[in-house]
């Protein structure tokens, strides 16, 4: 094969946009060979939740990455607000296809992204005898990658949450930030 | 194909009726999944027909699956896929197979129209909320809460529909 045109190294390039999707399907398929393949290797419910966040923290680090590049000219986001707004947002849209439901403030060092309907939720029903066990902490995973990465250590986890007046529980992605975080955010002032 | 009946048939008609007069309840009576090996792996009803035993539906599924495997064997032209529609004048019983073996049947109400269109959006719900769920072992009987529900609102949105007719 001849190439047309003089030869650019891929770090002259710009970065390519980027499919904005993928099949929802082939998704849906791989996550739960993802579940079922950590499941086999989990002895406790706890011990398959957290496999699943480790899974999701490498997406999350390489998704604060490309992101940063493609729609932040680069630059990353230092203060707490910013991050966790770029999360709700950039991150959400780019994973998702939509912005979070919502984000709240528990505590000064405690915060909450909400979402009615996780995609990685859509088809799974969880076995009564599994209880809780909430396949979006793979999406936690994914938060804590990229909260860590930026400089924000953090614990993360996802747990159901009861919606008055509907069947379907929403998931609740709650982050509670390490107090070196808040120190900062204290020294940065306003 | 029920799609090509006129439902102005006089034939049609007097089949609807007569049902009906005789106590069938309209609509969809029950749905059934059968998989490859001629398990019973989901069965559901809808309307108010008579109870069926557990260890009765299971004998009734695998017996169907004789029965279609047969009238594969028996059919006079090659390319046959088995029964497709069941009438008697009580209830009409619509099947389909899918290519992989599994078998989905559901019995209705004498020429209820469009029965092969909610077959296929169950298969379709089949293929989301029971293939894509982790927790579920293939081949086993399918306990998904989400299926359950879908297929609940597919048959109710299918009777609503038959309304209009």
């Amino acid at each position: 094969m001849q190439r047309k045109g003089p030869q650019i190294s891929s770090v002259d390039r710009p970065l390519p946009k980027g499919k904005s999707e993928v099949s929802l399907s082939a998704f849906a398929f791989l996550f739960s060979e993802i579940v079922q393949y950590h499941r086999t290797r989990a002895s406790s419910i706890a011990e398959l939740e957290r496999r699943l966040e480790d899974a999701g923290t490498g997406v999350g680090v390489r998704m604060l990455e490309i992101l940063s590049y493609r729609e932040k000219g680069n630059r990353r986001e230092i203060r707490l607000q910013g991050i966790l707004q770029f999360i709700n947002t950039n991150i959400w849209r780019c994973l998702f296809g939509k912005v979070a439901d919502s984000l709240e403030v528990y505590n000064d060092d405690e915060y909450v992204i909400s979402d009615r309907s996780p995609l990685v939720n859509r088809f799974i029903s969880v076995p009564k005898d599994l209880g809780d066990l909430n396949c979006a902490a793979f999406v936690a995973g994914i938060i804590k990658g990229v909260l860590d990465i930026a400089g924000f250590p953090a614990e993360v986890s996802a747990y159901y949450a009861p919606v008055e007046g509907q069947i379907h529980p929403r998931t609740n992605f709650f982050m509670k930030f390490s107090p070196e975080v808040l120190d900062r955010e204290a020294r940065l002032g306003t | 194909m029920s799609q090509d009946i006129d439902p102005l048939d006089l034939e049609w008609r007097n089949r609807a009726v007569l049902a009906q007069e005789a106590g069938v309840p309209p609509g969809v009576h029950s749905l059934w999944i059968i998989n490859k090996s001629g398990g019973l792996v989901y069965h559901k009803t809808y309307a108010d027909i008579p109870h069926i035993d557990v260890n009765e539906t299971m004998r009734l599924a695998s017996m169907w699956h004789a029965i279609h495997a047969m009238s594969i064997q028996i059919s006079p032209v090659e390319g046959c896929t088995g029964i497709e529609l069941l009438e008697t004048d009580q209830f009409d019983l619509r099947c389909t197979q899918t290519p992989t073996g599994t078998k989905f049947f559901v019995t209705a109400a004498p020429k209820t129209l469009g029965l092969e269109h909610l077959l296929r959006s169950v298969y379709d719900l089949y293929s989301d909320y029971v293939m894509k769920n982790p927790f579920y072992e293939m081949e086993m009987p399918i306990r998904c809460e989400l299926f359950d529900t879908n297929v609940l609102s597919a048959v109710r949105n299918h009777n609503a529909q038959l309304g209009n007719y």
